[in-house]
């Protein structure tokens, strides 16, 4: 019997490696997919492993479990649109943190005899768990653009509420761990799953739709660790390692996107950016010089080398395969055409690369922006596509705009900016965007995608 | 007790073994990158599995593993699936 302890837990060794060579093979795009399969390898690995433990003697629950759960999240995986990754990776951290909840309740129902450090690994990774579930779903709603705004919801004492909220989930964490063998104690631990929802709720709720990629990011790595902590619950090795990574991913992640908006994660978890604007930011001059679509044309036609700035604007459109077309387009004409990404462009880490991939786009084309930013002055025309906050010079100009300090894509350096915009709205962060008013800008009104398909048919009409 | 130290010891080197390995993934990649870290953070299917399979007189535990199966499994099954379709749209064109 304990052989084959010893020899199930050998797999899970291997498994583990799987998992870091698997990520280590993702640092390069031409090695990430072997990584993911070898990954997925070893968790297959893990699942049979489990199977053959002694102590796993019903099969009715596992065998239902296993295929709901792959039926179902088969169909994600094909059906769901790139443009809906965000959608689906939040919903994604949610279930895994809903996975972790229940392995801690089903362990507390069974074995509540147990010393008070496990009742606080239950707690905790109940109190994880739960977070992560309820946050991801209000996520996931406002990606969706349904049940919830996307706007931030603010309302008064928010802060001591949530502060409340949490004094209670402690206090009840000890009331459990003190006694989980009481008769009182699975009310008391269905009480702080209960509070932990509401927190959940409360922590996400008042985050803007632009501060999602934080988010996102955030509530990954609250599913890692819960995932970890439910590992101490079982005391086993591969879930504290494998939810270590996934915790430290998430993390690394989160800092990016902050870095990325000049903004502490305190500032976006805490939320209201935006309530309290400084002062005076300085005053817009200059004049809109709107164009039409054969005047836009007649300076791309002309342009050697062309950066286009794709924003959250191009997956709403679901503009990108018209980009592709007119990117093929301009390069028939000789012109150079690149790409430059913002790191918090989109609604979540790397969304816009995604998408552009899916269009066909050689990830060669794709340029981050710190690559970028030094060849802005030798581009003739920047185009930008359904982005505003990550182009707007105020951040490296005026002192009192909120956006003051965050790094951009220069794109005014260019010789030209074209601006693709629906209307003259302000961006997420509600600020002027002073780049619109500048003489080498012409602003080339309308949808994104009917706007890229005029032009596509300008150079068409040309004979090219 | 002594085995939540040991515990804590390996937690404490695969975070910096996180943060070492991940730190290198480009930004080009970071949509697979989550929703790959979606798959693993599955692994908790191993702790389902096992609450799941739990023997009688353990109904409602093994019930509740059961449901868990499920969270984990379209963890597991929907991360990796999606992400190998993701990676596959990333290409590089000759020109």
């Amino acid at each position: 019997m304990e052989d084959v302890r010893t020899l199930l837990n050998l797999v899970y060794i291997l498994s583990a490696v799987t998992f870091i060579l698997g990520f280590k093979l993702m640092g390069r795009p031409t090695t990430a997919r072997q990584g993911n399969i070898l990954s997925a390898v070893g968790m297959a690995a893990a699942v049979v492993a489990t199977l053959m433990f002694p102590e796993v003697v019903r099969y009715t629950y596992i065998a239902a479990g296993l295929a709901i759960g792959a039926v179902i999240g088969a169909l994600f995986a094909f059906r769901t649109p790139m443009t809906g990754m965000p959608q689906m990776v939040g919903l994604l951290n949610g279930f895994g943190g809903a996975a972790s909840l229940l392995v801690a309740w089903a362990e507390f129902v069974a074995h509540p005899e147990q010393p008070i450090y496990q009742g606080i690994i239950i707690w905790l990774t109940v109190l994880i768990g739960t977070v992560t579930l309820s946050g991801s779903l209000v996520a996931w709603a406002k990606l969706e653009e349904r049940f919830i705004p996307t706007k931030p919801v603010l309302y008064p004492g928010q802060r001591t509420v949530s502060i409340l909220l949490l004094a209670a989930i402690l206090g009840g964490g000890i009331w459990f761990a003190l006694d989980m063998n009481a008769p009182t104690a699975a009310q008391v631990l269905g009480a702080v799953t209960a509070l932990a929802f509401v927190l959940g709720i409360l922590l996400v709720i008042p985050i803007g739709g632009a501060d999602m990629p934080v988010v996102i990011s955030l509530l990954n790595s609250y599913s890692g660790m819960a995932a970890c902590a439910s590992g101490f619950i079982i005391q086993n090795n591969l879930l504290i390692v494998a939810g270590a990574l996934v915790g430290a991913s998430g993390i690394i992640l989160t800092l990016i996107m902050c870095k990325a908006m000049n903004r502490s994660v305190a500032n976006v978890v805490l939320g209201g950016f935006g309530a309290d604007l400084p002062g005076k930011a300085q005053a817009v001059v200059g004049e809109i010089k709107p164009v039409k679509p054969d005047e836009a044309y007649l300076i791309l036609e002309a342009a050697n080398s062309v950066v286009i700035v794709p924003g959250y604007g191009l997956a709403v459109s679901q503009a990108q395969h018209a980009v592709r077309e007119l990117m093929e387009a301009m390069e028939k004409n000789g012109t150079e055409v690149r790409f430059a990404i913002h790191p918090v462009a989109g609604r979540m880490p790397g969304h816009m690369n995604v998408l552009l991939a899916e269009a066909n786009i050689s990830y060669d084309a794709l340029v981050e922006m710190d690559a970028i930013n030094p060849t802005m002055d030798t581009v003739d025309v920047c185009m930008i596509i359904g982005a505003n906050d990550v182009v707007n010079p105020a951040a490296l100009e005026d002192k009192n705009s909120p956006l003051w300090g965050m790094p951009i894509i220069e794109a005014h350096r260019a010789r030209t900016v074209i601006v693709m915009k629906r209307s003259m709205g302000k961006g997420f962060a509600g600020v002027e965007n002073p780049l619109f008013f500048r003489n080498n800008t012409r602003m080339l009104f309308g949808d994104a995608k009917a706007s890229l398909q005029a032009l596509i048919n300008e150079f068409k009409g040309s004979g090219n | 007790m002594e085995v939540l130290i040991f515990l804590l010891f390996i937690l404490v080197l695969a975070i910096f073994l996180g943060f070492e390995v991940i730190s290198k993934v480009p930004s080009l990649l970071h949509t697979p990158l989550m929703s790959g870290s979606n798959a693993i953070s599955g692994v908790t299917i191993v702790g389902a599995l096992i609450a799941a399979g739990l023997g009688e007189g353990e109904d409602t535990a093994a019930l509740i593993g059961g449901v868990a199966v499920a969270f984990a499994t379209i963890n597991v099954v929907g991360g990796y699936l999606v992400t190998n379709r993701m990676l596959g749209m990333f290409r590089k064109k000759d020109k």
